[in-house]
């Protein structure tokens, strides 16, 4: 199967100008690599840099040195130093990121924040809207919360318009950090159906999961990302 | 991806301030750029050396392969009624305080050659719509109108029509913060409906992360980084927007 | 050598060349104000000073002049002006329209149609028409340059969405040749289509303002409306108490304290004539 994503030793440190300059390595020459159709747990304990892999990978966070090939119509677009423009470009079309906190848009409705990435993506608003009300309906996402922004919304419930919003248009490759952290085990389990109708469909996939039950349920293969020591 | 502006090495110096110090950018057909910075960071003065309304010490600006500081002022101030839109800060130097808010829509229509009242009319009440004005105050003054609906009436002449580059000059400013709410998330949804492409200056962190593609931090009249919003903001590298970005109070 | 001591029409030879050159230039460029350095005369600024150095530069021994203010011959201010070149030029005057070779007039256009063999001098209070809309003179030439008249267009889109119509009843904006808003001086907007196509020279003279402008023969000239709200214009819709007429311009005279009222022909030659007409035919 072929490689949607791929890193080639991918290295970043944090300088924390205001503490003295302070240097943090976090990573250090990380190579992974995910097929289409599969999912990649990472592992490692709290602090290892997990979710700073994650960001690196979807452009969020700068990398020190190294790679980070995505493949996007039809070519390798290096993400560790693509024009800011071309991200923009890939989040658009290739890759997809369902985080833990939903920053919400004042007075844009749930339905339609769902939406927006289908349509920025091509989809028809009205299509669009009808596959936003299906997600959220299978998230079990009440219908009366469908039309109001998603300010109040509890933290499962935000979680859940997150995961409608990065499963909504299919992305090839989607990244998901912790992705059932708020959910009770029945809306786990609809989570668990979602990302493998997505393996099916030949999307890649790299995910945090905390839950050994959902991990064990998705994962083809776990990827350990060791804590590097602390600069001196 | 089409570049709208392109301005190379600019300087600008108020005596020995350095006001614009080697600042290069540019703008592609679809995107918002959001300029940053505190007071005195040249920042405003960055945009008014794009929009052509002041002249920098060196550089270049061009639009659509026209250079700008060249231009005619003939050719400017067509430019500004057709191709660009200019939002500023305060709506009273944007806005016809003196004349209706039908009128201050109507008039680009106007002197594009519209000549039929009722039309302009109508199109002038689907515009006070569009940016949430009640069509019903079409013939009121805006010295009349609360400040958000000022800027918003001023946002309404701007885009009617529909210039390819905005410059907005702070254009939340002042304004109370539900209001300022209101404003950016109109503005959000005008830009990606009419496909604009935006140059935004700001100081308010959050408006920049909510509406620009890519941002670009000035200190001093320089552009200490630039890049993805979201990179620059979540992982700063120049010491001082690490500090720029640590000061922002979480509501 | 008219009355001792004055150059024929009163200003010297080089002043009239200094207005003529201005003349020259106001009619190459159909509506565009010129400048010109306006001299102390006889009359203080509001009197007619424009008007009467504009005439003082192109009248020669054998014109004929005609005087009206308001469209009449007989005011004050007409009787003075006319007066005024008979000493300083010993022209010949007259009040028939179609005898005058030059007509200067206050506020008001003959009814009879003037020929090519004619030149209108009008007298001008304020040459700027946006002068209420844009107090600085900078801006105003600016504007002017660039063809950029919004300020007016919205003004006369206030007027509709407020009165309903456009309110201007004098000194109504024109676009001179598709390209200058001129402003027509006060003459009532009813007026205003006798300036298109006219077939005599008009020259309008600003004395306080010092500025000329010109419109030449057969020129287009256009009042600003709106493809829904067309320019009319508009006159009282009684026929003259006198000869009858219910096309000219008519002047509201109040009669008695009882609210008598009567309405008259504004151009006092022009009813003559209508009056001895009758007569003729009859004769």
């Amino acid at each position: 199967m072929s490689i949607l994503l791929r890193t080639e030793g991918l290295s970043k440190a944090f300088t924390l100008h205001l503490q003295g300059g302070t240097r943090i390595p976090v990573l250090g020459q990380v190579d992974l690599a995910v097929s289409a159709g599969e999912c990649v747990a990472l592992s490692g304990p709290s602090g290892a840099g997990k979710s700073t892999l994650m960001r690196c990978l979807y452009g969020n966070y700068g990398v020190g040195s190294g790679r980070i090939l995505l493949a996007h119509r039809g070519e390798e677009l290096d993400l560790a130093s693509a024009d800011p423009r071309a991200v923009v470009a890939a989040r658009r079309q290739t890759i997809g990121y369902v985080s833990q906190f939903l920053r919400v848009i004042p007075r844009v409705s749930t339905r339609d924040i769902v939406a927006d990435p289908m349509m920025a993506r091509g989809m028809a608003r009205e299509d669009a809207l009808v596959r936003a009300s299906a997600l959220l309906d299978r998230l079990n996402l009440p219908e009366r919360l469908h039309g109001l922004p998603p300010a109040t919304f509890s933290g499962g419930e935000q979680q859940r318009v997150n995961l409608a919003r990065g499963f909504g248009p299919r992305y090839p490759v989607l990244l998901l950090d912790e992705p059932t952290a708020s959910l009770d085990a029945g809306n786990r389990a609809i989570v668990i159906g979602l990302i493998h109708e997505a393996k099916q469909a030949g999307t890649a996939i790299v995910g945090i999961f905390h839950d050994a039950e959902v991990r064990e349920a998705v994962a083809d293969r776990v990827f350990t990302v060791e804590p590097m020591q602390d600069a001196a | 991806m089409k570049t709208l502006l392109e301005a190379k090495a600019l300087r600008l110096n108020f005596g020995a301030i350095a006001a614009l110090d080697d600042v290069s950018l540019d703008v592609t057909a679809g995107e918002v750029v959001a300029i940053v910075g505190e007071s005195g960071s040249g920042k405003t003065t960055l945009l008014r050396v794009l929009a052509g309304q002041m002249a920098p010490d060196s550089g270049a600006v061009h639009y659509l392969g026209r250079d700008v500081l060249g231009m005619t002022e003939a050719e400017r101030r067509r430019l500004m009624r057709s191709d660009w839109g200019f939002v500023h800060q305060n709506p009273r130097d944007g806005l016809r305080m003196g004349v209706s808010a039908g009128g201050n829509v109507g008039e680009r229509l106007m002197a594009l050659g519209a000549r039929h009242y009722g039309n302009i009319r109508d199109e002038a009440k689907a515009w006070l719509q569009r940016v949430e004005i009640d069509a019903g105050r079409i013939d009121d003054l805006p010295r009349h109108f609360s400040g958000g609906m000022q800027q918003r009436l001023q946002i309404a002449r701007t885009l009617v029509t529909r210039p390819k580059l905005v410059f907005m000059d702070e254009p939340t400013g002042g304004l109370d913060v539900s209001v300022q709410a209101r404003l950016l998330d109109l503005i959000r949804a005008l830009v990606r409906e009419l496909g604009l492409s935006v140059l935004i200056v700001t100081h308010d962190i959050a408006a920049a992360r909510l509406l620009a593609d890519r941002i670009l931090v000035m200190r001093r009249g320089q552009v200490v980084e630039q890049g993805l919003t979201d990179r620059v903001l979540d992982d700063p590298q120049h010491p001082y927007t690490q500090l720029l970005v640590s000061s922002v109070l979480a509501a | 050598m008219t009355e001792a001591g004055y150059n024929f029409a009163y200003l010297d030879e080089a002043t009239k060349r200094m207005i003529r050159r201005a003349i020259l230039k106001a009619v190459a460029i159909p509506g565009h104000q010129i400048p010109f350095g306006a001299r102390e005369m006889p009359l203080p600024y509001g009197w007619g000073t424009g008007g009467i150095q504009v005439t003082a530069s192109i009248l020669g021994p054998t014109d004929v002049l005609k005087v009206i203010d308001q469209g009449a011959d007989d005011t004050t201010n007409a009787v003075s002006i006319r007066r005024f070149f008979t000493r300083v030029a010993g022209i010949a005057t007259t009040d028939a329209t179609g005898e005058a070779s030059i007509i200067q007039t206050r506020h008001r256009i003959p009814e009879k149609p003037l020929t090519e063999n004619q030149i209108l001098v009008y007298q001008v209070p304020q040459p700027e028409p946006l002068f209420r809309l844009e107090p600085h003179r900078a801006e105003t030439r600016r504007l002017h340059a660039l063809a950029d008249y919004g300020l007016m267009h919205v003004r006369l889109y206030e007027d509709i969405a407020r009165l309903g119509h456009i309110a201007k009843a004098y000194d109504y904006p024109v676009m001179v040749n598709e390209r200058y808003l001129m402003s027509p001086s006060p003459i009532p907007a009813f007026d205003n289509p006798k300036m298109h196509q006219m077939a005599a020279l008009q020259l309008f003279g600003a004395g306080r303002e010092k500025r000329i402008y010109a419109v030449p023969p057969y020129t287009p000239v256009r009042s600003l409306d709106f493809e829904d709200h067309p320019f009319r214009p508009i006159r009282a819709p009684q026929a003259c108490a006198i000869c009858g007429s219910k096309t000219s311009y008519l002047d509201e005279l109040v009669t008695d304290d009882a609210g008598g009222r009567a309405f008259i022909c504004s151009d006092t030659d022009y009813c003559q004539e209508r009056q001895a007409a009758p007569k003729a035919a009859a004769e």
